[in-house]
């Protein structure tokens, strides 16, 4: 299999969609459960609350997703929505090692160390 | 928590409608309008906006990488420099109050108010910039006057001035569009169109480095970013949809003055201390 820059943009094109419409079908699903359960509710959102919750963290919301929690279904949404670019970034590094561009995977590589970085260190 | 969907799920709408139209970008109004109009915390705010930037430029980014115009390599060369732009900008973030935040975002508000109003010539250079042929930067994208090929120059400044829009798009949770196509186009004259692609095309990256971070510190919130996000994905829709044949040009001015007065309350709630 060749890899040339067409062949990577129509792939990276494809992964970008898969990911925002996976997201958005998460959102809508988990939004509209939520205000058909939750909708009489009053929110407050007016106050910033900086307390550490499962929904700041990877597992904690997968965790409340699988139980079909509406709002871990939505920030589960959210979180594909964030790794939308990071998998993007994922397909260019194999894409441009593929091609042998040694030095663009070396690029890639980079933008992916970083975006990890930010996703994994938690002092920051 | 019903009412508040539906009302914010609109001003998304429209958000991200005349953002798509006049090419602005409308993650840069969300912010403002979250925070003066629904009376949210400014943090999560930034939060819904940054998450729902990365949702449009995904979006948009599909269809511009089919259409030719934006170029995969300028673009990750410099999301090196945009995200560690972004990181920095997204940890001083959470150690600055939200009165500060909301000064800045208001003075950059006025800055692409004005840039957005002032024309955008096509400067195409002859010599490149030597680092542009050592990473093979230099392109070409479809004009209509059949496939067109342009230099790149000012690698590095462009590269600097990058990780500034990086630190903006982390600091603030926006897109920092405007910077990107300042950089690309302005410092290494890039065509006008590769740059706003490629910009697009970044945006999501440089956002997704700040997400990690806002993430953690619970600036993330799903009941208000859901209509945030879906909102400005609809509008946005529509906007690409119906391209051709609205009148651009008013739109512009429109938006600009709408981003004006946004801008200025913001500096005001700032100085205030109401936000």
């Amino acid at each position: 299999m060749t890899m040339n820059d067409d062949r990577l943009d129509r792939i990276v094109g494809v992964v970008l969609r898969t990911g925002v419409i996976l997201a958005a079908a998460l959102v809508l699903v988990g939004g509209i459960a939520l205000l058909a359960t939750h909708g009489q509710q009053v929110p407050d959102y007016h106050k910033f609350h900086p307390q550490s919750t499962p929904l700041t963290t990877i597992g904690g919301v997968w965790h409340g997703a699988i139980h079909l929690e509406p709002i871990y279904l939505i920030q589960l949404g959210l979180l594909v929505l964030i790794a939308t670019p990071v998998v993007r970034v994922i397909t260019c590094v194999a894409g441009f090692a593929l091609g042998r561009d040694w030095m663009y995977a070396a690029v890639s590589l980079i933008v992916l160390v970083c975006l990890l970085a930010s996703i994994t260190i938690s002092g920051l | 928590m019903l009412l508040f969907s539906s009302l914010v799920f609109l001003a998304a709408t429209a958000a991200g409608f005349i953002g798509s139209l006049t090419g602005l970008g409308g993650g840069v109004v969300i912010t403002p309008v979250l925070a003066l109009l629904f009376h949210v915390d400014l943090r999560y705010a930034m939060g819904a906006s940054l998450v729902s930037v990365i949702a449009t430029s995904s979006g948009a980014a599909s269809a511009y990488v089919r259409e030719g115009f934006s170029n995969v390599r300028i673009g990750l060369l410099l999301e090196i420099a945009t995200t560690c732009g972004a990181i920095v900008g997204a940890v001083v973030a959470t150690h600055t109050p939200t009165a500060a935040l909301s000064s800045i975002m208001g003075v950059l508000l006025l800055f692409s108010a004005y840039s957005s109003t002032r024309p955008h010539p096509d400067h195409l250079a002859n010599t490149a910039d030597p680092l542009a042929h050592r990473f093979r930067l230099n392109g070409e994208y479809p004009s209509e006057n059949g496939i067109k090929k342009y230099e790149v120059q000012g690698v590095k400044s462009g590269f600097s001035l990058m990780f500034g829009a990086g630190v903006t798009s982390g600091l603030l949770g926006i897109g920092s569009g405007a910077l990107k196509v300042i950089a690309m186009d302005r410092l290494m004259r890039i065509p006008f169109k590769v740059s706003t692609a490629t910009s697009n095309f970044m945006i999501g990256v440089t956002a997704a480095a700040s997400a990690g971070v806002y993430l953690r510190r619970g600036w993330i919130v799903p009941d208000v970013t859901m209509p945030v996000v879906l909102g400005v994905l609809v509008g946005s829709l529509i906007g690409a949809r119906m391209l051709s044949g609205a009148p651009v040009k008013i739109l512009r001015y429109l938006f600009a003055a709408v981003v004006g007065i946004l801008a200025i309350e913001m500096i005001y709630g700032g100085i205030t201390g109401r936000l």
